[in-house]
């Protein structure tokens, strides 16, 4: 993987000068690869990584395994589209194994997750079946540990 | 009552205790301190490495191996030296594991030295080799390298210190704690001036992975060197394996022989598991370390920069995972700064003298810590420096 967008992947608040002093550049070529990976549609947007029971306490996340019927032409395509507009569907990917499309959902409670399954998602023409876990603890994202430090348990001072 | 101090032998009781450690000391008085002064990597053991020890654990009977180590350890140490090198060691003559380097270090000065034989030790460098060499009644004897000469020997300083007694060189490349590096060029000239004598040479090279835009260059490359050379390697460094105590020594099989028959009554073999461990190091774990390294690069680029930019001259280190900034501009001594910068920031970092005379006005950072944790370390110097320069 290009160097700079493993950082950028690290922590995106690093600043250009910064990246340019670990990348053995300037800034002002760091920022015009960064110009570029956004232009190129490489680099989407930026986001926070979260622990998301202490940021909304009220929040939950599901993980829906959708079973469709891939349509003439398209494929998955069309559905997962059609899938992807909803507000609450946070993420949506194209599966192998048993199921098609993995579903990311949030929502205030079980209750309203459940009824947007129920209602949304199983009536889309085309959904075979759907299968609704929630999610009780995140432990790591994106690289990042969510629960606790990675505690160093190495001395103040080593030969 | 017993009186201890008849007890000790007189030789023990002129050691001095490591500088480090009495800084060690104090850092752990001061509340919520963000090290950056240990000479150890932040990455856990690579996976493959772990589960070949657990595997040693449940199939293998663990007992002792070979005095000299595993077979199959040696075996892959001689060609991993050979892939590296292109430098050839016999594995069931030529090479010892041991428990670290540190060990290795310790039985080969040992078994050279007679008592008054001087030993060059190039300086600043790791704090072991003196006192060891006063236990066996040599005389340590400092050739210091310069930040005008990028902390490297040059030929002119070993000159100067060569003498009818002096029986062994030091030489610890990539150096912890400056960072320095010897390439081909720089090592040809000392070659050279040792190549017509007995004098030996102790290559520590535990650093060797760990060097940053060119590969790491061995004496023992050079002509007729290989025969007057102790090579001196380890997992602790490039393996991220400080705690599982393995390292080893390769030289002609002469020397190994009496090397050997001090580790054989000291420690009898190296760790058991930790060997089984080390074979699956060798030929899986190539990758990791790549990954490692390229870690340790931004960060250390990073480091240079930062120092630079603060004031704090920093010479840009080719190997190891220090960096060692001159202080000498703020007018303080190392431990001055250090034991300063310890209270007013509650960051540590090791005062160069602690590394011998030659790195006072220096002060060793290690960057074997995530990035995170190096930049919050970096703005609190930044503030301690700018409070100095404000406070003129």
């Amino acid at each position: 993987m290009n160097e700079l967008i493993k950082l950028l992947k690290q922590n995106a608040r690093f600043s250009n000068e910064q990246l340019a002093a670990m990348l053995g550049t300037t800034p002002k070529d760091v920022a015009a690869q960064i110009e570029q990976l956004e232009k190129d549609g490489i680099i989407k947007g930026y986001s926070v990584i979260l622990d998301e029971n202490r940021a909304d306490k009220d929040m939950v996340i599901a993980n829906i395994e959708l079973k469709v019927t891939p349509q003439r032409d398209c494929g998955f395509d069309e559905l997962a589209k059609t899938v992807m507009m909803y507000d609450e569907v946070d993420s949506v990917s194209l599966m192998s194994g048993s199921y098609d499309l993995a579903v990311t959902v949030t929502g205030r409670n079980l209750k309203e997750i459940a009824l947007f399954v129920a209602q949304r998602l199983s009536t889309i023409e085309g959904v075979l079946s759907t299968t609704t876990h929630f999610v009780l603890k995140t432990y790591k994202e994106k690289g990042i540990f969510i629960q606790e430090e990675d505690i160093d348990e190495r001395g103040f001072v080593a030969p | 009552m017993i009186n201890y101090d008849t007890v000790l032998s007189s030789k023990i009781k002129e050691i001095k205790p490591s500088g480090i450690r009495k800084f060690f000391d104090l850092a752990a008085t001061i509340d919520n301190v963000i090290s950056l002064g240990v000479g150890e990597p932040d990455f856990q053991t690579p996976w493959a490495i772990r589960k070949a020890a657990i595997d040693t654990l449940e199939k293998k009977r663990i007992i002792y191996t070979a005095n000299s180590g595993l077979a199959d350890l040696r075996h892959e140490i001689s060609h991993y030296i050979d892939k590296k090198l292109n430098v050839k060691y016999n594995p069931e003559h030529e090479i010892i594991v041991t428990v670290g380097g540190s060990e290795a270090i310790d039985i080969s000065i040992r078994a050279l030295i007679n008592p008054g034989d001087e030993v060059l030790i190039v300086e600043p460098c790791f704090v072991c080799y003196a006192p060891i060499v006063e236990l066996t009644g040599g005389v340590p004897i400092s050739v210091t390298t310069r930040l005008e000469d990028n902390f490297k020997l040059t030929a002119d300083a070993l000159k100067a210190k060569i003498t009818s007694k002096t029986k062994l060189l030091i030489l610890p490349f990539p150096n912890n704690p400056t960072g320095a590096i010897m390439t081909k060029e720089d090592l040809e000239p000392i070659a050279e001036i040792l190549r017509d004598t007995d004098i030996m040479v102790l290559s520590d090279e535990i650093y060797a992975e760990l060097t940053y835009g060119r590969k790491h260059f061995s004496i023992t490359q050079l002509d007729g060197m290989q025969e007057r050379t102790i090579l001196i390697n380890g997992f602790s460094k490039a393996f991220a394996m400080t705690g599982w105590r393995l390292g080893y020594l390769a030289a002609p099989e002469p020397l190994v022989t009496q090397i050997l028959k001090i580790h054989q009554y000291a420690i009898m073999s190296s760790p058991t598991v930790s060997q089984y461990a080390a074979v699956e190091a060798l030929i899986h774990c190539e990758r990791e370390v790549k990954n490692m390294v390229a870690e340790y690069n931004v960060r250390r680029r990073l480091l240079v920069d930062s120092f630079n930019k603060m004031g704090l001259e920093c010479f840009n280190p080719e190997g190891a995972f220090y960096v060692f900034p001159c202080i000498k501009s703020t007018g303080m001594t190392s431990e001055e700064f250090c034991e300063e910068l310890l209270n007013e920031q509650k960051v540590a970092v090791v005062p160069g003298n602690a590394f011998g005379e030659s790195g006072e006005g220096f002060i060793r950072v290690s960057y074997a810590y995530s990035l995170k944790h190096l930049m919050e370390a970096l703005k609190r110097i930044e503030i301690f420096i700018r409070n100095r320069k404000s406070a003129e």
